[in-house]
């Protein structure tokens, strides 16, 4: 099942796996009864899980986070949420694939879900630009996000990207400005906003959805200023030294939530959210559920005060 | 970078050989566009800019302070505000000791208050010297301070901006600047406080993509290398070259992404002039021309 994709550190699972998967062939081919021996290495398999998975160093996350099975913001959407319409473009240029977002209900209440969209293959993740927007994608989520603030709607955003796209194109249609608007604007909408990094947090491209009242990371995902090879180009002139960057960035939920930068972290079924789609989407429901229920008692102004407010309270610095 | 090579072999230097017996070797100053060479005394007078082909050269902070206030106005602001290690980043507190040292105590940027032509406003100044005006958390809190001060006191607020982006060693919390930052600069907006953004030479990644960009008027100096993602990465990822003069000024001029490009020489006057615009002033020789109805 995981074997096309296993990660470098799930390498000691796949002997396990591949032993059970033996025996359970023996099984079916000869009548005979293995169910006390598949139980055991099950066990193991799951002890073995339990202990690789508790001490994943930050770019072991990095990997889970970038993990081609991961669910994406689609496949949220078409679990978690239901009479789900997408709507395209940016009324100004074009539609970005790269960000997808639409009316959809969470428990039967109207909300505006916007997500970066990563592709599953090559072919879709040409049309997705590995999750990377132009500025169009940004100016889409941001009109989407001023329709659902009009009409009284929550946000949601999620997301997933490796940052926002370097390009030509990009550059010359203004990517900095895009990003620069969302994420002014999204500090003053007049509308509950709840944000969740289901995978990959990149930079200024993750940000310009990321602007909420609160964020909340699943337990894998990661979220960095830059990513851990580009810290390491930058800082050693040598790429290979990520791991040492993604320790020293403190990129991981708990990293985060120590920073208060993020408010919960949805805890991931064991071995990562691919292991279990359904289940992860169960808890990102249930949590998203309840931060939206207690946002939409809360008046717009104030709403917008105190955002402004948990916003200006960020960094750390000494004033002698 | 517009590197415009037909200059180079055009120009020669045009200063005498004899001249340049007389005066010490130290003197002299080279352009690195065209290749005049000229008393560094020469250049300074022009506010750093090359007299033969008008290349902007980097200007220092307290230059900018100097060009953009009226003399004797200046006083600094949140002086005081230091770089904690929030995140024990390896090497981070030596990097902000020993650039404190070269580039002052102010990190990457300067606040303070003072007059344009007679008109109070707030002035932030970044610092390049000073980690490449990385943004850290001393100077979102700085920025957030100084628009704060402008909301309060109702004078608008002008940022001189020259940044390599955010400070990595800050990790995430430099990220969170930029919506701290944003969220400031939406307040002044929402009061109808003038804000004027000017990018100098370079303004790129994530101050360019928060309070750099959302100037109500954003001016940038000739030749300055404006834009989002750095130019080796973006040659990375598409792997060709850059067009010429890609992500200067002048482009983002032609792609509608600022008002205009103005001089050195005349920013100070277009600054002044613009706030009067904005906050419903006339200028000192309109005083006695009729009024509208
Ligand atoms: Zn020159």
């Amino acid at each position: 099942m995981a074997s096309a994709y296993t990660l470098e550190f799930e390498k000691p699972l796949q002997e396990l796996e591949r032993q059970i998967e033996e025996l359970r062939r023996l099984q079916t081919e000869r009548q005979i009864d293995v169910d006390g021996e598949v139980a055991a290495l099950q066990q193991k398999l799951d002890t073995l899980k339990g202990e690789i998975y508790s001490k994943l160093t930050p770019m072991q996350r990095v990997t889970v986070a970038r993990h081609p099975r991961r669910p994406y913001s689609l496949d949220y959407l078409s679990t978690i949420f239901t009479d789900f319409i997408e709507l395209h473009g940016d009324r100004l240029f074009m539609d970005d694939p790269a960000i997808v977002g639409g009316w959809a209900r969470l428990a039967g209440v109207s909300v505006m879900v916007i997500g970066h969209q990563k592709g599953r293959d090559t072919k879709e993740n040409l049309k997705r630009n590995f999750g990377m927007p132009h500025p169009e994608g940004y100016r889409k989520a941001l009109r989407l996000m001023q329709l659902a603030a009009r009409f009284g709607a929550p946000v949601i955003t999620l997301i997933d990207t490796p940052g926002a796209y370097p390009g030509l194109g990009a550059e010359e249609r203004g990517q900095s400005e895009a990003l620069a608007r969302n994420i002014l604007e999204m500090s003053a909408l007049e509308t509950p906003i709840v944000t969740c990094v289901i995978g990959e947090g990149g930079s200024g491209g993750a940000l310009a959805l990321g602007v909420a009242d609160r964020v909340l990371m699943l337990e894998n995902s990661v979220y960095s200023v830059i990513t851990p090879e580009g810290c390491a180009a930058i800082l050693w002139k040598d790429a290979s030294q990520r791991e040492r960057a993604a320790a020293a960035l403190k990129i991981t939920a708990e990293d985060l939530l120590r920073l208060k930068v993020i408010d919960e972290i949805i805890p991931e079924p064991l071995g990562g959210a691919h292991q279990d789609p359904d289940a992860t989407g169960e808890r990102l429901r249930e949590a998203l559920i309840r931060h939206v229920t207690e946002l939409r008692k809360i008046r717009p102004e104030k709403l917008v005060r105190r955002r402004a407010e948990k916003y200006a309270a960020m960094g750390t610095f000494v004033e002698s | 970078m517009a590197v415009m090579a037909w200059f180079k072999k055009e120009r020669k230097p045009r200063t005498s050989q004899r001249a340049r017996l007389e005066i010490p070797a130290d003197a002299w100053e080279k352009c690195d566009r065209c290749g005049h060479i000229d008393l560094r005394e020469k250049f300074e007078k022009s506010l750093n800019v090359c007299p033969e082909c008008g290349r902007h050269r980097r200007f220092s902070a307290e230059e900018y302070i100097e060009l953009l206030t009226d003399t004797g106005t200046w006083r600094e602001l949140n002086a005081a505000l230091r770089s904690a290690d929030p995140l024990q980043f390896e090497h981070y507190v030596d990097r902000v000791a020993s650039a404190r040292k070269k580039a002052g105590e102010a990190d990457a940027i300067f606040t303070g208050a003072a007059r344009v032509d007679g008109l109070p406003f707030n002035l932030g100044v970044m610092n390049f010297r000073f980690m490449g005006g990385s943004m850290g958390s001393v100077v979102g809190e700085k920025i957030a301070r100084l628009a704060r001060r402008s909301l309060e006191k109702k004078i608008p607020l002008v940022l001189v901006s020259t940044s390599g982006g955010a400070r990595m060693q800050e990790g995430v919390l430099s990220l969170m600047q930029m919506a701290k930052t944003s969220a400031a600069i939406a307040a002044l907006r929402n009061a109808g406080i003038p804000y004027i953004s000017i990018l100098t030479d370079p303004t790129t990644g994530g101050v360019s993509a928060s309070f750099a960009m959302q100037g109500d008027v954003i001016l940038a100096e000739p030749g300055a290398v404006i834009g989002f993602a750095g130019q080796r990465v973006i040659k990375q990822t598409i792997g060709q070259d850059l067009p010429e003069g890609f992500q200067t000024a002048e482009f983002l001029l032609e792609h509608g992404q600022i008002d205009d490009v103005v001089p050195r020489g005349s920013l100070k006057e277009t600054t002044a002039r613009l706030l009067r615009h904005m906050q419903g002033q006339r200028p000192h020789h309109m005083e006695s021309v009729e009024q509208l109805a």
